[in-house]
Parts: structure tokens; sequence; C-alpha cells
């Protein structure tokens, strides 16, 4: 009876999945706003609805009764923030914010299935991350004075940046992370924010060559850091950040080009001096000739999203911790392996209508500090998504980056939650903006 | 955003939109590729030894059943009423190594269809009434390729000797029989395991000689050396003489005809159906060596074979610079040269097929437990490994090799058959290996075959007869 049960929760979350997505993508089709309201709470009624059915599998499957405490934890949790949010931002953009929540569910429930334990301490970050960046809207929408401080926002990052290349912890052969009061910490999730504020701020003053000379020095110093760290995956993120936000400013496809001719040199010149990426690209192109070790990640990964193919092994009926750092980097594996394929191609179009709607914000905004804002940090998020997914199904070489606000880890889930809420903070001041008219 | 107000943001939301764009076409990208992945290349990448998640399938599927083409039962497994299930074997010895074993690591067909063997397609219906039940689905069974009458008369054939035999449909690629000895009870194999393993006798029983023995050619490889005389000289070949006194003298070096039997004034095509290894020697050292290794490499020797299963490469080493001596061997098939008995089967029956092979394959088709298709495997063309005048005119001299030569064997008046023996020198005073490789019939062929038997001595007297026997099986069953 309880297989039945799971096998059909399998389906049902499936087909809520599809649903969901689809009605991601209908918003923007929808002129009415009564109409669009009513999308927002149907994506609602949705994600609890497959929350639910994820946590009676996993009881079921577990039989822990802890769970069934943190599954009414987490739906007071989604319930408050959901409803809190639009309390005190009367303007706040409902679609991202459910997206957002979306996506945190997806997270919790899988990493319930891998380890309770981590999935406690994320939603105790998540929490903290909530309260912390409630403020955000509030100082988007009153404090012009940001755009004023560059070299504030450039000097923190390098800074950071500095202090991991010297004190760093050593994880997968890169320096990451340091420790503060034994809490590990990952500064380069926070210094993306203040690099794409530094450009921002930059461009904002002025595109003349001079600028883009001073602001494109300044911008390598953080990416050959990054490289000396050897945290590829994060400079690969900066780099195409700046090239994106350089080209936006200035309109200029010379730049564009000659940014990414750069780039194509570089990523050689790494291959040819790194042996870890060496390493990472020849497991890329035929992870099958050393499956034992080199290609063994990718492998793992291979095996359960195969073996789990288009509808999943269901939860708790796969062995997703069979895949190394299967909790950060490769949880889009454990989705595809026990929620199915389609699950989990739905997830990467729910990250990709949030790419979508931060750069709706980007066009909006009338002034270009906020464009730059908003389209650097949409970059931010989509390279880093691209990457992992990517990564994990074989399509580039892994670099080991998580998958923001699914993948444990607490710098991670809190940087996404900055983000996503500077943009929450455009999105209002705009549409106060727009009412005041 | 109004199009029709002008707006000095204009061109820069254009550039934002352009990005955004890019990002989704690499988005949608990415999803086809993974798309792809799962419903095309999965099948191959998780049917993996390493794939941990198999295992999981055999707690909710019982293991489905090896079928042969005939309808025989080659595997399957029977639950007892403790609910222990084992894997039986009911033919025994007979398929051991193409079928394989599951019990100590998987080998063969129940390695390479593992996938399939733990997958369950019954009708919905009987799966949700047996997943309330807390029963296992039946798996799919494998209906392969194999005829259990083929592959009974070439191990009859075969008998008491090592070597093997394999037998495959020319214009399909079909394997019906494959066949290595010494072989081994799969049913009684955990008893065995230690003295198969251990090989104190040197028999190497578990290895299936058919795909991964390695033999010098001997004489099947003056096929390749006839076919590059034939390359070098379109036009003249026919003008080949040369006068056979059983042993040949090139300054210091003396090669010798089989038995040194003197074959007297031959052009190519006698010297081709008396395995003159004088003419042949001879021919040889007028040969272009680079052009010769190109041929080989092109009839896949050092390349990797289109195969599902394991199997080892062939290998021919002659280089350009090589001298006299390595020629006259390498051209009569002796020297370093070594084939499997596949790979020699595959370049006939490539020849038969008018120089296009195709891809040897094990599984016809996939079925669920009630006999309904799930999946058809078709024949698949590897492509031409020759040209079909090359094919045509060896075919010829193949022919003659039956005809008025060393394949005396097949001379029936039931068929018409072409082929090649081979005695391969392997070591100095053991008997030769003894090979036949050929396919019949010559107008429109069916099936090709490729027997070696290991010290069998002449490969007329000893396995051109076992082909021959093969040949007969089949025409008597299945007719032209």
């Amino acid at each position: 009876m309880i297989n039945l049960i799971v096998e059909i929760s399998k389906y049902v979350m499936i087909f809520l999945m599809i649903l969901y997505a689809y009605l991601n993508f209908r918003f923007f089709g929808v002129k009415d706003e009564e109409k669009q309201n009513r999308i927002c709470v149907e994506q609602n009624f949705l994600m609890f609805v497959i929350h639910f059915l994820a946590y009676l599998t996993l009881y079921l499957k577990l039989e822990d009764g802890q769970i069934l405490m943190f599954y009414w934890i987490q739906v007071f949790f989604f319930l408050a923030y959901l409803i809190l949010s639009r309390v005190f931002y009367r303007n706040i953009s409902r679609l991202l914010l459910n997206n957002m929540c979306m996506l945190l569910c997806v997270g919790f429930v899988m990493l319930t299935r891998l380890d309770p334990d981590r999935a406690f301490r994320q939603f105790a970050i998540v929490f903290v991350s909530a309260l912390v960046t409630w403020i955000i809207p509030f100082i988007i929408d009153r404090t012009w004075q940001l755009a004023r401080i560059p070299w504030v926002y450039g000097g923190i990052g390098l800074l950071l940046l500095l202090i991991v290349y010297v004190r760093g912890i050593t994880s997968y052969g890169a320096q990451l992370s340091i420790s503060i009061g034994g809490i590990g910490f990952q500064p380069s999730e926070f210094v993306k924010i203040s690099f794409v504020f530094f450009i921002a701020t930059m461009f904002y003053h002025s595109v003349e060559f001079k600028t883009v000379a001073v602001t494109t020095a300044i911008a390598a110093v953080h990416v050959l850091i990054l490289v000396a760290s050897k945290d590829l995956g994060s400079a690969l993120i900066f780099f195409i950040t700046y090239v994106f936000m350089l080209f936006i400013a200035t309109s200029n496809c010379f730049y564009l080009a000659s940014g990414l001719a750069g780039g194509s040199i570089a990523a050689f010149l790494a291959y040819k001096l790194f042996p870890h990426v060496q390493v990472r690209v020849s497991a890329w192109l035929d992870p099958w000739s050393d499956v034992e070790n080199k290609g063994y990640q990718i492998a793992q990964s291979l095996f359960a999203i195969g073996t789990g193919g288009w509808f999943g092994l269901g939860l708790c009926q796969g062995i997703p911790n069979k895949i190394p750092v299967v909790e950060k980097d490769f949880i889009f594996a454990a989705i595809s392996e026990e929620m199915g394929g389609i699950f989990a191609i739905c997830v990467v179009f729910i990250c990709l209508g949030c790419f979508l709607q931060f750069m709706m914000v980007a066009v909006r905004m009338q002034a270009v500090f906020y464009k730059l804002i908003a389209a650097g940090l949409g970059c931010v998020y989509i390279v880093q998504v691209l990457l992992t997914v990517g990564g994990v199904v074989k399509f580039i070489p892994l670099t080991g980056v998580t998958l923001p606000l699914v993948s444990y880890g607490g710098s991670s889930v809190m940087s996404t939650f900055i983000i996503f809420q500077v943009i929450q903070g455009l999105y209002v001041l705009k549409k106060n903006e727009e009412e005041e008219e | 955003m109004k199009k029709t107000r002008s707006n000095p943001n204009a061109k820069t939301n254009r550039n934002i939109l352009r990005l955004a764009y890019v990002v989704v076409g690499i988005f949608v990208c990415m999803i086809a590729y993974m798309a792809y992945f799962m419903q095309i290349k999965s099948e191959t990448v998780i049917n993996n030894p390493y794939n941990a998640r198999l295992n999981l399938l055999s707690d909710r599927v019982v293991r489905g059943e090896i079928l042969s083409s005939d309808g025989q039962v080659l595997a399957r497994t029977v639950t007892g009423d403790d609910g222990e299930e084992k894997r039986e074997y009911p033919l025994g010895s007979l398929f051991a190594h193409v079928v394989g074993y599951s019990d100590h690591g998987k080998t063969g067909l129940e390695s390479a269809a593992n996938f399939y063997l733990l997958s369950s397609h019954i009708n919905l219906v009987e799966q949700v009434t047996n997943e309330l039940a807390d029963i296992k689905s039946p798996g799919d069974n494998i209906v392969t390729t194999l005829d259990a009458q083929i592959q009974q008369a070439a191990s009859d054939l075969l008998g008491d000797r090592r070597g093997a035999v394999v037998v495959m449909e020319t214009d399909t690629g079909k394997i019906l029989a494959m066949v290595s000895k010494p072989g081994f009870d799969p049913n009684t194999l955990s008893e065995q395991w230690d003295i198969l393993t251990s090989d104190e006798a040197g028999e190497a029983r578990l290895l299936n000689r058919a795909s991964q023995g390695l033999y010098p050619p001997g004489s099947t490889f003056k096929i390749v050396t006839a076919m590059e005389y034939l390359r070098e000289h379109p036009q003249d070949y026919a003008d080949f003489s040369f006068d056979c006194s059983g042993v040949y003298q090139d300054g210091e070096y003396e090669i010798k005809c089989y038995h040194s039997t003197a074959h007297g004034h031959e052009d190519l095509r006698l010297a081709f159906a008396n395995s003159c290894n004088g003419a042949f020697a001879n021919l040889g050292l007028s040969l272009d060596k680079k052009k010769l290794k190109e041929l080989s490499e092109d009839l896949l020797f050092n390349r990797n074979l289109p195969l599902s299963f394991p199997y080892n490469n062939s290998s021919y080493q002659m280089e350009e610079g090589a001298d006299d001596w390595e020629t006259l061997q390498t051209s009569i098939g002796q020297g370093k040269t070594q084939i499997t008995p596949i790979h020699n089967g595959m370049i006939v029956s490539a020849i038969a097929n008018g120089g296009i092979l195709m891809k040897p394959y094990l599984i016809d088709r996939i079925e669920n437990a009630a006999g309904e298709t799930v999946k058809k495997f078709m024949p698949d063309s590897y492509g031409a490994l020759m040209s079909a005048q090359d094919a045509q005119r060896l075919t010829e001299l193949m022919a003659d090799v039956v005809t008025e030569g060393t394949g005396s064997a097949l001379r029936t008046d039931a068929y018409t058959a072409a082929g090649k023996t081979g005695s391969a020198e392997f070591e100095t005073g053991k008997e030769t290996h003894a090979w036949f490789v050929g396919f019949a019939p010559v107008e429109s062929p069916k099936i090709a075959v490729s027997v070696l038997v290991e010290e069998g001595g002449s490969g007329g007297q000893t396995a051109a007869p076992i082909a021959r026997g093969i040949f007969d099986t089949y025409f008597s069953t299945y007719g032209q």
C-alpha cells in the first residue's frame, strides 16, 4: 500500500510541477492584473501540494516522526514568508517570491531525503537569511546613495577574496571558505554581489575609456585572485558577468568581442597551466575510460540521471548518496534520479523564469545604475545555474558550483537571498514610481 | 515600455534582451542535450558494471529469460519455495561463453543485457497489482539471434578440441552461433569457481576464444595479401605466375609450403586455391608495405571492432621499413600478425556482402513476460571495408579454393561455398592451428563461418569439415 501511495505521489508531483513551470511562463502572456494574481495563487497551491506529497512520501519511507514536525515548521515558514512579504511590500513581485519558495521547497525535500540533519541546518540558514534580507527592498527603495560608493564595493570585495586566498580552507583542490568562530563562510558568494555593485556604480558615472580601463583592471584583479585560489567556477562567473555588464553599459560590440576572445584565450591558458582543469576536461570528454577515478563523479551523476529516467525512481528509492558532494554540486542529479528527469527540467525552467524576470526588471528600470544591477545579478545567477546543471548532465565540464536556493550551503543560500531581495527592491521601487505617476 | 516613445535606454534595453535570448538559447540546448541523454544515450550508459543502481532493480524485478531465436531457453531464473532465486542454464555448457553468467560478476549477454533483463514491461494493471501485493514483477526476456541447432552442430563438430566457431548472417550481421572450447557449466559455476579462475591446467576455460582469443591468421591472411595485390595490379593480376618447388628460397631465407608440397606452375588463382606459401611470399615482397598496412587497418586490424561484447583487438605490426624475412612471414599470415576468430569471420562476411560489413549483433529483440515485443534491434551497417569489385574478385578466388584447392571438404552438389583454409604455425614443434573462414552459397551468400581449431593441424583437413557440417545443418534446415 505504501508503495502505491509513493508511486502515485511521484507521478502527481511531476504533473503538478509541469503545471507550475507552465504558469511561470503563462504569467507573462496575461495582461490583466487580477488574472495574474490568480495565477500566483494557483502556483502557491501547487507548491503546497507538491510539498505535502513529497513529505508524505519521505515520512512513509523513512518513518521518522521528526520529519512530520519539520514538515509543519516549513509549512508555517512558507505561509508566513509569502503572506508577510506581501503585507510589508505591497508591490513585491509575487511571481519571483513564489519561485523562490518553490526552489527552497525542492531543496528542503531533497536535503531531507539525503541527510535530514543537513536539511535542518539548511532550514535554520534559510530562516535567518529570510529575516536578515527582509530589509533590503526597503533600503533599495529609499537609498540613492548606493550608487555613490564604488570603491567601498571594490575594496570590500578584493579584501574578502584576498583573505580567502591567504587563509582559506582547501576543499576539493580549491580554496573556497574561511572559518569564523567555527562557522564556515564562503566570501566569494557575497563578493559576487559587491562585484556587480562595483561595476554598476563605475559605469553609472561614466563609460569613457578611462573608466572602462580602470574598472576592467579591478575586475581582472578579482578574477585573478579567484584563479589563484583555484576557484575557477567563481572566476568564470565573475568574468562572464563583467563582459555582460560592460556590453550593456557601453552597447559596444567591440568590448563584447574582445571580452569573449580574451576569455577563450584565458580558458586555453588555464587548461594548459592547471592539471586539475585538464582532469575536468578529460573527464568531461570521456568519463568512461577512467570510471573509478577521474570520471567517477560525472559517471555517478550520469548513472543517477540515466537510471532515474524521465519519471525518476521515486523518493528514497534510488541511491543518490553514491554521488560525491550530492547535496551541494550534484543535487540536480539527485533530483533527476529520484523525482524524475521531467521534474528536474521543470526546476531548470523555474530558474530560467527567474532570470527572465531579472532581465525584465533591468529593461523596465529607468536609471542605468539599476539596469546594470538587475542585469548583472541576473547574469551571476543564471551562469551559476548553467554551470551546475550543465556540469551535472555533462553538457559542459564540471566546475563545482552550487544550484542557488536548492543546494546545501549557508553562504550560497544567504547570497542568493540577497540577490533576489535586491531585485525585489528594484521591482518595488519601479512599481511605487508608477503608482505615483 | 511603449516602442513609440523614444527612449535613451532603447539601445541598452535591446542589448539586455539580446543577451537574455542568448542565455535562453543556451538553456534550450542544454535541456535538449539532457533529453537526448535520457531518451537515447542513457541505455548504454546505465548498463555499466559500475552502476550500482542496477542492483536496486533486482529488488523489484525477477531477472528475465534469455532465449535462442528458435525458442530454446538459454537462461532463466527460478524462484524456490523459500523465495530464493536461482539462475539456471538448461543447455549447460553449450552457450556458456556467449550467454555468460550473472553470479560471479556478469559476463556475456548476462552483462550486456543486464538492464533489459531487470526492466519489466508487463501491463500497468499487473504492475500495480504486483506492487500492492508486494510481488516482484517478471523482467523482460531477451530473444537472441543465436540458433540453438546451429550452436549445437558447431559444438558437436568441434568436439573436445580447443577452438572456436562463429557463424553469422552476412547481410544482417546476426550471430547465429558462437562456440568456444573448452567451456564450463554455468550451473555449477560456484563449485568450480576456484578451479576455473586459478586455471592450473592452463586451459583458460572462462575465455571466450571466439572474440577474445588471438591467433596468427596463417594462410587466411592471404585474403588480405591477395586483396592488396589485386589493388596494385588491377589490370594484369591474371599475369602473375610462379613455379613452386615446395620450398621457396630468398637469399638466406626459406619458406616452405605445407608439408613441402610442390604445386608446380601457378597463376594467382591457383596459388590462392593451393594456398601456396612460396607464391605469396614472392608476391608479398613486391607489395607496398605502407598500403598493405593501411589495407589491414581498413579491414579493422589495430582497430576497435563494432561489437557490443568484450573482444580483443587484432593486431598487424609490419611497418614500411620491415626486412625481407618479416615481409615473407607477414604475407603468409605468420610473423607478428594476430586475429580473433570473430574478426576473421567479419572480414569474410563483408566479402560475401559486397564489401559492406554488417555490425555483428546478438540481441534480436526484447519481449515482456507476455511475449510482446518491447524493443526490436535492426541490422546496422558498419560501412564498406572494401569496394564491391574487391569483394567480387576475392569471392571468385575463394570459390576456387573449394572447387579446386585446399577447401575440398566443402565440395558438394547441395550448395556452393567459398572460403580460405589456414594452418597457422605458432610454436615450433607443435601442430599448427587449423583455420577455415568462408561463406555459402557463393551466388547469394547467406551465412559466413569462421572456424579455428587449436593445434588442429591442417585447416583443410580439420577446420573445413567443421564448416561443411555447419553449412549442411543450416541449409538442410532453412534451405537456400
